[in-house]
Parts: structure tokens; sequence; C-alpha cells
């Protein structure tokens, strides 16, 4: 199991916190809080070692719109990047509405 | 089922197999009633798991809520078949049988507090290998003693079906309730064609396993005591349903002269067709204890 | 590692009670006799292979249906039997292959056959019954769910030959993708997927682990020695509580079982909120 982290600029805090997802084969679970500071947290845990570079570039192109003040637990167990990006998006969604 | 070109009802159904577990549980309470208890945020995950690089999920696949049903208190605790197979692990055995026990602390103080248990598990969690077995044990001896306050429902609506040491916890039930989608057994098709070869069970034949194992033929047979479409509310009706008739004058597990009977009375030198065997124990026997 | 032998529940269902039969009209895979133990009257009850059973798939120490059921029905006796008395010990002594895998068995609910004996078992102990179960040999899965692991105290020998697990190493290993040898070197850093009884010991579910030189050929003086403790676990199960959390308050399980402890307390808080 890799465990990976990575920080990102924020803008604004947010309200509400969100969980969406199931770790199931191919799929992930998001936890999603808000955080102090100016800085967005995200923290992952995958059984699929050796992505490092993969999970930077959908983060980049998720944080690229997003920018909360968030703390963002990952728990994956082998979703493709599209899956990982449906599952931020399902989070913010929650968490904005 | 209509044999026209489409059925409006099939349609329009809301899937409650196609929820996830925290959706389901949440669909079984009186609305806006229901909160959950320890859930992903408070993190209380396998120690176990992540030692042999498996990612853990936040609640360990299990969702507990305590809420109302049918205006009465209620617990419900549901296993995510999507994790680890539903498989019991510590934590999330514990969390079953800690709610049970809580329920049962309720109902000595004189409030009356139901249980309804979402199985959807393949039974251990090989991974936790010993403290999932145990675990089941411990929750075993938690039902024996609620089911005597309240009932303690057991509902399996698939697609994972309920199976391995788990099977015993819902022989334990006040009531089982099924879809026909879902299965209910001991030992699966695989592994019994594993241990005993191909031709005492044949894994491929869908139409086997569901003739053995599956929610028609269990309720046929006497052994679920509900049968639902997989339908949302009708799903959260029966389980209010069977909150709402309480405890039954006797369990299925303790009906054991009935069942040592019907056993005896099996001719074992051959394999029953599915048909033939629902015609043996369909529950309109004359001379038999009803429930 | 061990093999299943199928020798050692008939050898110590006979040191205890001086007999090895079913009871009248019980199929011959159920062991069940009242014999002293201690100053009570106890009732032991042990499943062995039967080649000639009815059930096919039952033949070779499994626990199938009728297993099952006749536990069931000898416990729930004594229960009866016992309701205005003293409540006789119930000794449940396992080696069982496992449970029946069988055709049969799946469609004449195995699952409620188990359920049924568990029942009875837990029943017993709910009466007031002191329920002990050694494990002389091996108490696999559902076969000990169903025969043993409803008992107050759990007494094993730290023998070899004694595997209490969820699954033969060959099935898990299939199941779990992995190699026996990867499933070993495990088993080695996670006491609760170890197959070795004395790791299981540190689980905290175990009340004593006995040393026994040849649990195929006892001496009188280990039968004497096994049975001394049976007694004491006894006592020590009629001082107690009626439930299971000996299991989770003992020193080991502390140790072991921390995540159990901490959804307990989490659990207890959060429901008593609001």
């Amino acid at each position: 199991m890799e465990q990976i982290e990575f920080n990102y600029p924020a803008k604004r805090k947010i309200q509400k916190r969100a969980h969406v997802g199931v770790v199931g084969s191919g799929d992930l679970e998001v936890l999603l809080e808000p955080a102090e500071g100016a800085v967005a947290h995200v923290f992952i845990r995958t059984s699929v070692d050796g992505f490092r570079d993969t999970w930077e570039a959908v983060l980049n192109r998720f944080f690229a719109n997003y920018d909360g003040a968030a703390r963002i637990q990952i728990n994956d167990a082998g979703a493709t990047p599209g899956i990982v990006h449906l599952r931020l998006e399902q989070a913010v969604e929650v968490s904005d509405r | 089922m209509s044999d026209k070109g489409y059925n409006a009802n099939f349609i329009n159904r809301q899937s409650f197999v196609e929820l996830d577990a925290r959706e389901r549980a949440t669909a079984l309470f009186d609305a806006g009633t229901s909160r959950e208890l320890l859930g992903p945020f408070d993190r209380v995950e396998s120690p176990w798991l992540p030692m042999q690089g498996v990612t853990p999920q936040a609640d360990d696949g299990c969702v507990v809520m305590k809420g109302k049903i049918t205006g009465q208190a209620a617990v419900v605790v549901a296993l995510e078949g999507a994790f680890q197979g539903g498989s019991m692990g510590e934590v999330s055995g514990e969390k079953m049988t800690a709610a049970l026990d809580l329920a049962c602390a309720d109902n000595e103080k004189g409030i009356p507090t139901s249980a309804v248990i979402l199985l959807e598990t393949g039974g251990v969690r090989l991974q936790e290998a010993n403290l999932g077995l145990a675990a089941i044990a411990e929750l075993m001896a938690s039902i024996l003693v609620l089911r005597k306050h309240a009932p303690v429902i057991c509902l399996t609506v698939g697609t994972v079906g309920c199976f391995g040491g788990m099977s015993l916890a819902a022989g334990l039930a006040s009531y089982i309730v099924m879809t026909r989608e879902a299965r209910l057994g001991m030992n699966g098709p695989e592994v019994i064609e594993q241990e005993n070869g191909v031709e005492e069970f044949d894994s491929s034949d869908r139409a086997l396993i569901w003739g053995i194992h599956g929610g028609d033929q269990r309720y046929a047979t006497g052994l679920a005591d509900a049968l639902v479409d997989d339908d949302t509310p009708q799903v959260a009706d029966a389980i209010r349903r069977f909150v709402s008739k309480g405890v039954p004058p006797m369990h299925r597990s303790s009906q054991v002269a009935l069942y040592r009977n019907r056993i005896e009375a099996l001719d074992s030198s051959r394999q029953w067709d599915p048909e033939e065997f629902r015609a043996l124990w369909a529950t309109n026997g004359s001379n038999e204890e009803k429930r | 590692m061990s093999e299943y032998t199928g020798v050692r529940g008939t050898v110590w269902f006979r040191a205890f009670t001086g007999q090895a039969s079913p009871m009248p009209g019980d199929p011959k895979s159920v062991l069940t006799a009242d014999a002293p133990l201690g100053n009570d009257r106890a009732r032991f009850l042990c499943v062995v292979p039967d080649p000639h059973g009815r059930f096919p798939c039952a033949r070779h120490g499994e626990v199938g249906l009728e297993e099952a059921f006749t536990m069931a029905t000898r416990v729930r006796e004594a229960i009866e039997h016992d309701k205005n008395t003293i409540k006789r010990p119930i000794i449940a002594i396992v080696d069982v292959k496992s449970q029946a895998y069988g055709r049969r068995e799946e469609t004449a609910a195995i699952f409620l056959a188990a359920a049924a004996a568990a029942d009875a078992y837990g029943s017993a102990r709910l009466a007031g019954h002191p329920v002990v179960t050694l494990v002389v040999g091996h108490a696999l899965s559902g076969a000990f769910l169903t025969h043993g692991y409803q008992a107050n105290r759990i007494l094993a020998f730290d023998d070899d030959g004694v595997m209490i697990h969820a699954m033969h190493k060959e099935a898990a290993a299939r199941v779990t993708r992995r190699s026996v040898g990867e499933l070993e070197k495990l088993a080695k850093e996670i006491a609760p997927m170890s197959y070795d009884i004395r790791d299981y010991a540190k689980l905290g579910l175990l009340h004593k682990l006995l040393h026994v030189e040849n649990p195929e050929k006892p001496s009188l003086q280990e039968i004497r020695k096994a049975q001394g403790e049976l007694v004491a676990a006894v006592a020590d199960a009629r001082s107690g509580s009626v439930d299971l959390r000996n299991r989770l308050e003992s020193t080991a399980a502390r140790e072991m079982r921390r995540a159990s402890h901490l959804v307990r307390t989490k659990l207890q808080a959060q429901w008593l909120e609001k």
C-alpha cells in the first residue's frame, strides 16, 4: 500500500464535509473536510503502487477548478483517473451544496 | 410478471440493490429520524489491512445507524458488500455486536429497540481470520440475547448474498427478508465444487445456484419470512411490518424437533431437485409446528 | 502442520467418559454422554467421523445436518432436564475437519442446522450451564461456530495438531490470491491470521492452553490433569457472567483487540448523544 501526499493553494473556506464512494475493486472513497489556512491537503492511500505521477496529473486537473481549503483523504483500490475525478467532483458537489 | 412488452412497475421501481450500505440503511428509517454512529469521519478502521497492503475503508465496511422505524426505536447495521466482499473483520464485527448490545441495554431500560442487520457478506475476512471468526461467534451470542426483547431482522438483497459464518447469524435472526436475486447459504457453489467436485455442485449452473440458495426457494421452503421485489419502498415496508410484529413466539433456530425430523425424512441416497425439495418443505405441512 | 486425523475426539471423549457411543437413536457421528466431572455430572459432546453416515459429504469428521441437529437436541435436553435444578456443565470436545460441503446440505439449509446447534449451546450458557470447550485437534470455521464457539471458556492443547482457523491454508491462499508461503509469512506478523495455536492464544479468546505430551495417546496422569483443568474452567465459568465479555476483557485482548475496545467505547459515547 502506498501513501502519497500533495498540497495545493486554496482561496476560500468550505463549510460542509463530504464523504463519497466505497473502497471496492476499481473504486475509491473520498473524505473531504474543512481545513485551516489557505492550503488544501490531499492524503492518498492506494493498494496499487507506482502511480504517483498519474495521481499528480489527476489532482492538478481537479485543483485547476477547485480552490477550497480542504483536507481530502482518498482511500483507493485501483480506480482509473476518470473514476478518481468523478468521485472528487461528487465530494465537492456535496460539500458545496 | 407481465408478459407484455414492458412492465411499468418494473421500470418505475427504485432499486434497493443499487444503493450502497449507507443509502440502504438510511432508506429503512422514518424520514429524518436517523443518524450514523462511528461514521467514516471517525476513522475507526482495520488495524490489520494496512499491514498487508490492503487499503482500509474509513468505516471498515460497516454502517451503524440509529433512529426510528414505524415510530419505534431501531438500530440498523449494514455491511458494505463492495468492500472486501462485506467480510467480517475485527472492527466491522465489533461495530455490529456492540450496536446490538446497546440496543439490548435500551430494551432492558424499557425502550423497545429493534435491530435490522443488512447482510451482504461472504463471511470471515481472511486477512483477519481468527478475529473475524471470533467476531461472528460474539455477534451470534449478542443476537441470542437481543432477540428475546425485540426482533432482530436480517435483510439480504444481493448482489453478494449472505454466506459463510454470517449465514449462522442469519439463521439466528427473528425474521429473514430476501429478494429473488439474493442468496443465503453456508457454502457457496465454488467452495463446494472445490471441496467435493463438479458432480456435487456445478458452480456454473446459475439456475441450480438460485434453485438452492436463492430468495424464492428459501421463502418457498419456509427458510425466509418475506420475499420482496428490488424496490426500496417495498423493502422498507417489509421491515416496518416485522418491526411491528415483534418477537416471534418461537425462533426458527429453536425449532429443533421440527427440522431434525424433516432431515430424518429426507432420502439422502440422492440429490433432490429444487422443485421436488420445495414440495417437501413447502410451509403448509399439516402435522408440523407452525411459526 | 497437521492434517486432520479424526482420532483425537474419540480418544478424549472416551478418556473423560469411559465410553464412545452415540445416545440411542442418534447418528454415530455424534458422541454424547453424561459423566462425572469433579462434583458435577457433566454432559460431554463430540463430533467424530462416521464412514457409513447417511450424508456422503459428512462422513469424515465434518459437521453436517445430522450432527448439528443432534447436538442441538442433546444440549436442549440437558437444558430442559435441569430447568429447576443444578445446571450441569456442558463440555464440547472439538476435533472437526470442517463444516460439510455438499449440495444436499445447502438445499436442506445447513446454515439453519448450524444456527440451531449454536442456539442450543448459547441458550445453555444463558440459562446458567457452564459451557466449556476443549479443542483437542481442529476447530475450523463454520464447524467451530456450530460446535464449541458459544462456550463460556475455551481450552486447547498447545500441540501442532491443534488448529483454530477460518479456512485451511491451501484454500485461504487460493481465495486471497497468494502462495501458501506468502500466507505463512504474513501469518507470522499478523497474529489473527496465524495457524499456530500459540498465536491464537495471544488473541485473548482462549481461557487456557494445556500441555499434553501425546494428545493421541494420553497417559492416565495427563487425562486426570486435563480433567482437573475442565473442573477449574467450569468453576471459573460459574463465577463469571453468562455472556462472552470475558473474551474481550482478558489481558491479552486488551493488547490485541484495541480496535474492538475503541469501537465499544466510542459507540457507547455516540449512542447516548442527542
